[in-house]
């Protein structure tokens, strides 16, 4: 452990640490511009100078080990006159346009102008102009704001995997850009945003709609994938201007996906803000009373096994919960939060989970993906498997249509009858699998949503045991949902009671016209077709397919717009908070529910949410701890059945367009229509023969 | 004055057949079997004794640095010769190349096995185009004589050279960003530590070395450390091969003992400076980024790493470059800044800014329209480069200014207020 000497003090840092590292320990501030902790090390903006006793010249703490009897001093008067230097090169070439720049208010660059440049500038040459560059619809440029520390093209080759962004000429020269001016065709692409320390980068859609000090701060939750990513909304008055991500190294760590961060705009489209009832074919403007009377009046009599309710995959918990406990007083077991008819079991928890949890990916050794496309499905799961892969020994393989994951990946087919072979030991990949200290698999709901489903998990369960996959220490089965309310849902048992309907039977039974009344609790994701001459009560935020076919609309709040809980893949209870109010009539969902119930004098007996919350975590113990991976016991799950040799489909067709926030959003439609276009085969031209 | 039998180059005029026969005529792959069995041990030390010191530039002790390669390796060890010379007015590698190569190839063999190293790889500047022709012509003619390549001389040893092309950037000539370059990848020089001994090429230890420092080897070898340190001064011992240009009678390369006095190596190797010695104005010694040198330094100065560091310049790779006084010495430097201007690779902020701030000041110094107090301003601005980037390059920029302020502030201090009086004759 060396132990080094800084401005007087002395501190001992594991080996490995570095001068600045170990500087920001002592709570020493080192300015810095190209540094950021999970980026190689590049060490060329030369603002981290500090001077070292004995050395020639001031080092680069950023980039120096710390070692044994190193004396430094970051404020000595040849640190300062380093730094002074490094600042005025930065500025001599860098605009004064900071009244009309994005990132004014946050901008590293302004910020330690001011704490360590000059008052004054000595340039009098003319400053340099560069071309801005097209980054596609989510990223804006202003190049000649760029300082060229590079962290943008690290961060896409690092941990985005697409090594598209370089730096093109030398010396002054020297400019950042994709050299073909096209999008990053990564998920992640806009994390280079927050990555920018100047004003070189910043957001499209939100370009010179506010200044942060405008914007109301609140810590949330994505729910647009079961991921969970940590979030910062930011609001003013009754808008969301902005989603930003907040630090969680379990799940997201500092990144979010590009759907995560931009599919706000959809939050102000295609709402719903006001009940409506269809009256001769027409879906018309009512009021809370004029819908609830329609509903009791619908409802009046009718048996329980004629009423059914699914849930969408934007639910939250604790409308689930009352939804639930509605049906049930209604004498009905007709529910699913399964849209997708996936078959998944809800009787073992551990049969629903990512057990490994996200951050647990970093101890693997070797991964077999079935079904799953986890850049679409999870971009931050594979973000993480990236991350794990680039720490070397670490063995994916997948069983699906070929994908690009960013990371080598061997194909192994295209079905799941490849999954008795790996189990048997009949294949070379499970020799892999076997022989892997901590080996992990990861289902998708490609490999679920099938009629053989149930017989593929069982097949992946006797994969996982066979291969040691589940062990006192490690749980290595892993379920990648797609759905943010879905391992709520099935946490809470918003599954089909005993003799009750699934989503598939439910559908068939509208059709049939044995089910006549169907609550959709925000489910859009259903063939609507298939809902016959049911009467559909639907409660969401958005005129999405499950509101065009309603009779009732019930309009809910968005997951900005309500103080509610959701489970991410890993099982982790996590809280979404209201940044802003529901629009017009809107309310928080539960509420709805509860007032519903009054009219139809089946009563819920909670009237606030913390009742409710009080009543969630009584019946389900796991409520109580927020933010925790929990640890799920093994068990039996799947159904032992024929498997189809029939080849995977991904569950995302368009990874912009997965929900009805995005397919309102005008950013994530022209996202999907600029990665559509970069996933089509080029046009011929005159050269092709 | 050096001896003829002290001479290590003796083709350096290229008179004789550059060729194995020729080369091995004048003496070259002569015992080198017998070299290697003295072992790894034996061939850094006696270079150690020998006294040689880095002929590219930056003078580092070669023993020493051969020495910094770990004894024990997992991962191969590579040997890496800088065959990119490119600092304005230095020559001598080109003509090692063209006309001595086979003293390169058993350099590359013998300090390859000083080092532990499996294979050399020479960075060849990509314009020497002939040269680079040549040069795998004579590895060839090595190869097919079993002189390298698998039992190398017979010796038991396993050594490979391979030559690779540059694509013309001065920047690839320093160190690590040749590594980068050969790697493939954008000629960006890498931070230090780690340094390439430990992390190297391909991330295994290497070490680089310029051309001359390792074709001066198997003559070193040969002939004994001795012999080679009884030349010169201490600290600067050895023959060194002098790169003379500019406004003299005829310009040469020439092989001279380190430590001749520059005004003699001018006068007996150049033919003089054009005009006679007194019409000389200054002297950038040691290639173009270290600082010039007026006449009343030159009369004395005598050549080598120290003499020339204590009156603040260098040898560098000792490039001559000698300007009468018919220079416009402020254009001269002018043209250097827009030099690094140009080539700086622009990773890191000092130089990628720095540059290009300087060569502006100095146009406008080439004419005078500038404010006298933009001189110690542009002294400043020179002072914020060097030492603060990650290579030496940020340095070389500076220093070419550095010393013009220093020796010739006067000139520039006049041409401002010329400048200045024109203007004022103008306006009335």
């Amino acid at each position: 452990m060396p132990k080094l000497t800084i401005d007087g003090q002395e501190i001992e840092v594991p080996p490995g640490t570095t001068v600045l590292q170990a500087a920001q320990r002592l709570g020493i501030e080192v300015p810095h511009f190209c540094f950021h902790e999970r980026l190689a090390i590049a060490g060329n903006c030369r603002m981290c100078l500090v001077e070292q006793e004995k050395a020639p010249k001031p080092i680069a703490s950023c980039a120096m080990p710390a070692a044994d009897n190193m004396v430094i001093h970051t404020k000595s008067e040849k640190a300062k006159k380093a730094r002074k230097g490094v600042m005025e090169f930065l500025l001599i070439n860098h605009p004064l346009d900071c009244p009309i720049c994005d990132q004014g208010g946050e901008c590293d660059l302004q910020d330690q102008a001011m704490a360590y440049g000059f008052d004054r500038g000595r340039f009098e040459e003319n400053k340099r102009a560069v071309k801005d560059k097209n980054f596609g619809p989510l990223v804006k440029t202003s190049m000649n704001r760029c300082i060229h520390c590079t962290r943008c093209i690290r961060f896409a080759t690092e941990i985005a995997g697409v090594e598209e962004l370089g730096a093109t000429g030398r010396g002054e020269a020297m400019e950042i850009g994709t050299y073909i001016e096209k999008a990053l065709t990564s998920e992640l692409s806009a994390n280079i945003i927050d990555l920018c320390p100047v004003g070189a980068l910043t957001s499209k859609p939100y370009a010179f709609i506010a200044r942060p000090w405008e914007l109301r701060k609140t810590e949330s939750v994505d729910v647009l994938d079961a991921v969970g990513s940590n979030i910062r909304v930011d609001s003013r008055g009754p808008q969301v201007l902005r989603i930003l991500p907040r630090l969680n190294e379990a799940i997201n760590e500092e990144w979010i996906s590009d759907k995560t961060r931009f599919a706000l705009d959809g939050l102000t489209r295609r709402r719903l803000d006001r009940p409506y009832l269809r009256r001769d074919g027409r879906l018309v403007e009512a009021s809370w009373g004029e819908t609830f009377a329609a509903i009791a009046e619908r409802l009046q009599g009718l048996a329980g096994a004629k009423i059914a309710a699914l849930a969408g995959d934007l639910a939250d918990v604790e409308a689930m919960l009352a939804l639930k406990e509605l049906m049930a007083s209604l004498g009905s077991a007709n529910l699913d939060c399964r849209q997708d008819g996936a078959k998944i079991d809800p009787g073992c928890r551990a049969g629903y989970l990512f057990n490994t949890t996200i951050a647990g990916i970093e101890e693997a050794d070797a991964c077999l993906l079935i079904g799953t496309n986890p850049r679409w499905e999870g971009a931050l799961v594979n973000a993480r498997l990236r991350k794990r892969y680039l720490q070397g020994k670490f063995k994916v393989a997948a069983i699906g249509p070929r994908l690009d994951l960013t990371f080598p990946v061997v194909q192994l087919g295209l079905g799941p009858e490849i999954l008795d072979d790996l189990a048997g030991g009949n294949h070379s990949w499970g020799e892999v699998l076997k022989t892997a200290k901590k080996p992990m698999l990861i289902l998708g709901m490609g490999a679920l949503a099938r009629p053989d489903g149930a017989a593929i998990l069982e097949a992946a369960r006797r994969l996982a045991e066979s291969c040691n996959m589940v062990r006192e220490d490690w749980n290595g089965f892993n379920l990648l949902h797609t759905a943010a309310a879905r391992v709520g849902g099935l946490e809470i048992g918003f599954v089909p009671g005993a003799g009750g309907r699934d989503c598939d039977a439910i559908l068939a039974g509208c059709e049939s016209g044995v089910i006549e009344a169907v609550y959709l609790l925000g489910a859009d994701e259903i063939d609507t077709k298939r809902l016959g001459r049911a009467f559909v009560i639907y409660q969401g935020h958005h005129g999405d397919a499950g509101a065009h076919r309603a009779d009732v609309v019930l309009p809910g709040a968005a997951y900005t717009e309500k103080d509610a809980l959701y489970v991410n893949t890993e099982g982790r209870v996590q809280a979404v908070r209201r940044a802003v109010y529901p629009p017009g009539d809107a309310r928080e969902d539960w509420t709805i529910l509860r007032a519903l119930s009054e009219v139809l004098g089946k009563k819920l007996p909670y009237d606030s949410l913390t009742q409710l919350r009080g009543h969630l975590v009584a019946a389900y113990p796991q409520f109580a701890q927020l933010d925790e991976a929990p640890r799920a016991a093994w068990g039996s799950f799947g159904t032992k059945g024929a498997i189809e040799p029939v080849p995977f489909a991904y569950p995302i067709g368009d990874f912009y367009l997965t929900d009805p926030i995005s397919r309102a959003s005008p950013t994530m439609a022209a996202c999907s229509e600029v990665y559509r276009a970069a996933h089509r085969p080029a046009a011929k031209t005159g050269t092709h023969g | 004055m050096l001896r003829d039998e002290d001479r290590i180059f003796t083709n350096l005029y290229g008179q004789h057949d550059w060729r194995l026969a020729g080369a091995r005529a004048r003496g070259d792959w002569d015992g080198t079997k017998a070299l290697i069995a003295k072992g790894r041990d034996w061939i850094v030390d006696e270079v150690k004794k020998s006294g040689l010191r880095g002929r590219g530039g930056a003078g580092f002790p070669t023993g020493l640095k051969w020495s910094f390669m770990p004894k024990q390796s997992d991962r191969p060890c590579y040997l890496v010769v800088n065959a990119d010379e490119s600092e304005p007015g230095t020559c001598k590698d080109r003509d090692i190349i063209r006309n001595d190569p086979h003293k390169l190839i058993e350099g590359c063999l013998l300090a390859g096995v000083g080092m532990g190293a499996q294979a050399a790889f020479i960075y060849i500047r990509g314009e020497f185009y002939n040269e680079a022709l040549r040069l795998q012509a004579a590895i060839d003619e090595a190869y097919a004589a079993g002189l390298i390549g698998k039992n190398a001389c017979g010796s038991g040893y396993d050594f490979e050279i391979i030559l690779h092309r540059g694509a013309g950037a001065y920047i690839c000539g320093e160190e690590t960003a040749l590594l980068e370059s050969l790697e493939g990848r954008k000629g960006q020089p890498r931070l230090k530590p780690p340094f390439p001994a430990a992390v190297g090429l391909y991330g295994c230890p290497s070490t680089v070395n310029n051309v001359e420092t390792i074709a001066v080897a198997p003559t070193i070898l040969r002939r004994g450390a001795a012999w080679f340190a009884g030349i010169g001064r201490p600290k600067n011992e050895g023959t060194k091969v002098f790169c003379i240009s500019g406004h003299i009678n005829a310009p040469c390369n020439v092989e001279e003992a380190m430590g001749i006095p520059l005004r003699e190596l001018i006068e007996r190797h150049a033919g003089g400076v054009r005009g006679g010695w007194d019409n000389l104005l200054a002297v950038i010694p040691g290639g173009s980024s270290v600082p010039v040198i007026p006449k009343s330094v030159c009369d004395t100065v005598l050549m080598d790493f120290d003499a020339l560091r204590d009156v603040k310049s260098g040898l560098g790779t000792a490039a001559v470059i000698v300007m009468d006084k018919s220079t416009d010495i402020v254009k001269a430097i002018a043209r250097l800044s827009k030099f690094y201007k140009h080539e700086s690779c622009g990773q890191c902020t000092p130089c990628r800014e720095g540059t290009g701030w300087m060569w502006r000041v100095m146009e406008r110094m080439v004419k005078g329209e500038a404010e006298v107090a933009e001189i110690d301003m542009l002294l400043d601005v020179s002072y914020e480069i060097e030492g603060h980037t990650i290579c030496a390059l940020g340095d070389a920029a500076a220093w070419p200014i550095q010393g013009l302020i220093r020796h010739f502030r006067p000139e520039m201090e006049a041409r401002i207020r010329q400048y200045r009086e024109a203007a004022a004759r103008r306006a009335a």
